[in-house]
């Protein structure tokens, strides 16, 4: 399995996903911003930070970079594509993921641990996942509410196409458990082909027990597999 | 512009010191000229009232690489691995527009880190604020916590530790202190003495604007009614040109192009200049109209002493401007050779090829003025007999009064704000004794912490210097590292009044002694002065940010219990000293009275003992006793293991109060195994060490034998409400 | 040509920004608010004095970047 990481002005947490893709053994390389060509690979991860200092909106401006067309193109030829945070932002600035990414209800950056559920594991992403398995992962951000409209909600619920909620540490998901105010608690969501997934919490910060987890690795074990 | 009196004054120097400036340089100077030294020679860049003082402080150790003089300290971490930090104040912009002067002041003391060929891994802060019933502590609270949670978190650097506090003293008068550490080679430091003559000087960065004009000046003058008036000297600052801006230089430190480097601070381009060019004994010559402005019509003064954010100044080695200019221009940054090192050891400016000011750098360094401020000594506050009826007290409502106030409450709603796990090496994150970061692919860590105890320094400076490092060294001690070095902010009142100079003295004195004592020197920090608005001065507010190794991870300790049945031990003796404790604060709303006694063999030599036996992996958490006594200590252990705990009060003369919550120093709690006892009492019996068993841990309950048993849900209920209650949220 | 452009939420989106603006508005003793939405406005100077050339391109601009059409409306006025 070979990988590009996208490195844009202002993204920060590129290095620790290029630790966390050559620690599962997954052969990266770099890509900056201004490249014209993407590298041959089979996955594309978007990492996290402030691309453009989150000018005019969170992931705007990257979504216009000269490299997008390739990631687009990659994407449209069922390649894998993974985008983190401000990668899951620039996902949906161009159009490849549905909806929208709004500021955090209490209108505060939020850096804390949660408990998610993984809904979908019927893809490269989560394979290694049990179904409806309750994981610990780390949020940090200020615009994860994730927004659309009532038929595009449905439309996700329906065909299965959120991979994560957020929930209790039981599993239970209500409004307790949602710290930025997403529509159903929404995490993370899939394409329709699911070979593109959105996620706002980071599964690079929990692969070491020294950090508090590993339930991020399964994520990284999963694409491995595929 | 005509020199008069008045411009003299606004200036902020004294009748006298311009009499020092013209026989240095041996005429009037104009006003460019005057601006320059006002920006120099302001107690900020000058240090003027405190060098004296501040060279008396130890800055060596056997780990010390670069003590205070350059933009941060270093210190070896093994392995080529070296440490660079410093902390530093934004006390006045903070006040004047919390969030962009919180934000600054985190920027600024990024770069005087990676300036030096380090990449910072980690921040933290003190920020202290006026009563909770101030009417302006909320807004200035939510936008300080918003301002450094913004520039942190955008330039991807995680904030992994601080405190937050509250205190009348505060009420005109905020402090925000940022501390950043960063990881350097050992081998690559790079410093910011220029060598060589005729080596280009090089511009990088954002673009000066007018921002912050005279800020060092501002930073230097007390608050009167026209403090809103102040507002255009703020600066702005853009994290993410920061991020740009480290990208860049990082890149460029890889090779041998720079010769040295310095961040464009308080006093912008003028202080850059000068002390790189004084440091190297050269002289330094600038092109103004090479300066990248962003503002139309900036006249030499203005850029000069601009404030703007996120610029660097750098002397390179001949041949190298061109890759150094690809590298800038690929980060989107300007460059601009703006001038050339000489050998006139003059600073030398020009504008629209007229020489507008000439100064040998000498006048503007060395020859500052220094001064010897007259300083009143404190004496020891005498123990005023209490007349409240302490056995009336009932021990769980005290322990509800200091576990539910604004400086004891548990404080994730500030935290939350901050990322903390960005670089993917946060060990142990806030809430613990001190902050432990992994250094980046490797097992072993470093451990940081920011401490200060206003109350203890003002009841008696001399004592309070000495606990505010002792309260340090146990912190790091607690988390099993091994504490090797300090930074300081210095923050006070105004130097020119007796008594305030006589705390900044006698708390230094204290600083000095303790740092002498643990092995455990200065090796960077910073003096704010003139924090008084309305002739009410702060109280003496030294922040210490100490800085330990971890040389293997896998025996990092912390607080949280670990295990039902276990022994719970105090390490050193109780005496019960109640003065100036949170209880007399919190309980009886008593300030008087002298702070707990220092001794500091004892810190020592349980803090050795302590290191000793988590090293040998013999406990299972460890919390030092400070705030608040034992019971509040134990609470929190607790708290954040979701264990309670049973406990009996060993037979002693004092009171229970005096023993629940006195604050005496040189004081652990440990949690260990009941297996593990021989072996531990062992090692404290060889070194004569007092300790006392105290009970041991349990399921669901804090219980205190014949007094009160609380559920563990209730005791975090009581430590967790109070922010959310403070700003109406639920 | 100087152009002004306005981008605001679609009604159905949530406006955390502006209903903290009304709220405390409200505290501030304004009591008749009713509503108030918060949004972007930006100021183009556009080389180009053919009106209808002029209307596609801001019209471009305004779809292909500075709203987010998901979840933005934008109105545009052409000032002389």
């Amino acid at each position: 399995m070979k990988s590009s990481v996208i490195v844009f002005p202002g993204s920060n947490c590129d290095r620790d996903i290029k630790v966390a893709l050559e620690k599962f053994q997954i052969k990266n390389q770099m890509v900056w911003h201004n490249e014209t060509n993407l590298p041959k690979c089979d996955l594309v991860v978007l990492p996290g930070g402030f691309s453009y200092g989150d000018y005019l909106r969170t992931g705007c401006i990257a979504s216009k970079s000269r490299i997008i067309n390739d990631v687009i193109e990659h994407g449209k030829k069922g390649g894998l594509i993974l985008g983190i945070c401000n990668g899951f932002q620039i996902l949906i600035e161009t159009g490849l993921l549905p909806g929208a990414l709004l500021r955090n209800k209490k209108l505060r950056f939020l850096s804390k641990n949660v408990f998610l559920k993984v809904l979908n594991t019927n893809n490269s992403f989560c394979s290694n996942y049990k179904s409806k398995e309750i994981i610990e992962l780390t949020i940090a951000h200020n615009e994860g509410n994730y927004f659309g409209s009532k038929d595009l909600i449905k439309r996700l619920e329906e065909n299965n196409l959120v991979a994560f909620k957020y929930c209790d540490i039981n599993g239970d998901i209500e409004e307790k458990s949602n710290p930025n105010g997403s529509l159903n608690n929404i995490a993370g969501i899939l394409n329709e082909k699911k070979n593109i997934l959105g996620m706002m919490p980071h599964p690079e910060r929990l692969i070491d027990p020294l950090l508090s987890g590993e339930d991020g690795s399964l994520l990284f074990k999963s694409l491995l597999k595929s | 512009m005509k020199i008069n009196s008045n411009i003299v004054d606004k200036h902020g120097i004294s009748p006298d010191e311009y009499k020092k400036i013209i026989k240095l340089i041996g005429r009037e100077p104009n006003i460019l000229e005057l601006g320059i030294f006002s920006a120099m020679w302001n107690e900020h860049c000058s240090y003027k009232s405190s060098k004296k003082y501040l060279k008396t402080l130890p800055t060596k150790n056997s780990k010390v690489i670069q003590g205070p003089g350059e933009n941060a300290g270093v210190i070896d971490i093994d392995d080529n691995d070296a440490l660079v930090f410093k902390i530093e104040s934004h006390n006045h912009p903070s006040f004047i527009e919390p969030y962009q002067g919180a934000a600054t002041g985190v920027g600024g003391i990024l770069r005087d880190v990676f300036t030096m060929g380090a990449r910072p891994i980690a921040l933290l802060n003190s920020i202290h604020f006026g009563e909770t019933s101030n009417p302006k502590t909320k807004n200035l609270l939510n936008g300080v916590v918003s301002g450094i949670g913004g520039y942190g978190n955008c330039i991807g650097i995680p904030t992994v530790g601080g405190e937050v506090k509250f205190n009348s003293s505060y009420n005109e008068n905020i402090l925000v202190n940022a501390m950043a550490i960063g990881l350097a080679k050992k081998n690559k430091i790079f410093y910011s003495k220029a060598e060589g003559v005729d080596k280009p000087v090089i511009y990088v960065g954002s673009k000066t604007g007018r921002d912050g004009i005279h800020g060092a000046s501002m930073a230097s003058a007390e608050f009167d009614d026209n403090a809103e008036e102040k507002k255009p000297t703020v600066q702005v600052g853009d994290p993410f040109t920061e991020k740009l801006l480290l990208e860049a230089c990082l890149e460029l430190m890889m090779d041998d192009s720079i010769i040295s480097i310095q961040d464009m601070g308080a006093a912008g381009l003028t202080s850059s200049s000068v002390e790189m060019a004084s440091k190297g004994n050269l002289g330094i010559q600038i092109d103004l109209n090479k300066v990248p402005c962003r503002e139309e019509k900036m006249t030499p003064y203005e850029m000069m002493l601009s404030e703007s954010q996120e610029r660097m100044l750098l002397i390179l080695n001949s041949g190298k401007e061109e890759n150094a200019k690809k590298i800038f221009t690929k980060w989107g940054l300007d460059f601009s050779i703006i001038g050339k090192t000489t050998n006139t050891k003059n600073l030398v400016l020009n504008f629209n090829n007229e020489e507008v000011a000439n100064l040998p750098l000498s006048s503007l360094s060395a020859n500052a003025p220094v001064y010897e401020r007259k300083w009143k000594k404190n004496i020891l506050p005498k123990k005023i007999k209490i007349t409240n009826n302490l056995k009336s007290l009932k021990i769980l409502e005290s322990l509800s009064a200091i576990l539910n106030s604004p400086n004891n409450t548990e404080k994730s709603w500030v935290w939350e704000q901050y990322d903390q796990t960005v670089m993917a090496d946060t060990i142990q994150k806030s809430g613990g004794n001190a902050a432990v970061v992994r250094i980046h692919g490797k097992n072993k860590g470093i451990a940081a912490t920011v401490d200060s105890s206003s109350h203890y320094c003002l009841a008696h400076p001399l004592t309070g210097g000495k606990l505010v490092v002792c309260e340090s060294w146990r912190n790091l001690i607690s988390v099993g590292s091994y504490p090797i070095a300090i930074t300081n902010c210095l923050n006070f009142g105004n130097p020119t009044k007796e008594k305030i100079m006589g705390q900044f003295v006698e708390c230094i004195d204290g600083i000095s002694q303790a740092c002498r004592y643990l092995d455990y020197p200065v090796v960077s920090g910073n003096v704010s002065f003139y924090n008084e608005t309305q002739k009410r001065s702060i109280s003496p507010t030294p922040t210490i940010g100490g800085v330990g190794l971890i040389k293997n991870l896998n025996f990092m300790m912390t607080k949280n219990l670990k295990k039902i049945n276990s022994t719970i031990l105090v390490i050193g003796k109780t005496l019960g000293h109640l003065y100036q404790s949170e209880f007399f604060r919190e309980v009886l709303g008593n300030n008087n009275g002298p702070p707990p006694e220092v001794n500091l063999f004892n810190e020592k030599n349980n803090g050795l003992a302590v290191q000793k036996i988590i090293s040998k992996g013999l406990v299972n958490s460890v919390h030092d006793i400070s705030s608040g006594g034992i019971l509040i200590s134990l609470a929190e252990m607790c708290i954040s293991g979701n264990i309670g705990v049973k406990i009996k009060i060993p037979r002693n003369d004092i009171s229970p109060n005096e023993y629940l919550f006195g604050e005496d120093q040189s004081r652990y709690l440990i949690e260990l195994d009941k297996s593990k006892e021989d072996e531990v009492f062992k090692i404290l019996k060889k070194s004569s060490i007092y300790y006392e068993k105290i009970g041991h841990s349990q399921k669901e309950r804090l219980e205190l034998d014949n007094e009160f048993s609380i559920k563990l849900d209730e005791l975090n209920k009581l430590n967790s409400g109070w922010f959310k209650n403070y700003f109406n949220e639920n | 040509m100087k152009i002004s452009i306005t981008v605001t939420f679609k009604e159905d989106v949530l406006d955390p920004q502006g209903k903290v603006v009304k709220q405390t508005l409200k505290n501030m003793g304004y009591n008749n608010i009713e509503n108030v939405r918060q949004g972007k406005y930006f100021e183009i100077e556009l080389n180009e004095n053919d009106r209808k050339k002029s209307e596609k391109i801001i019209d471009d601009i305004c779809k292909n970047l500075l709203s987010n059409t998901v979840i933005e409306n934008y109105k545009i006025n052409y000032n002389k």
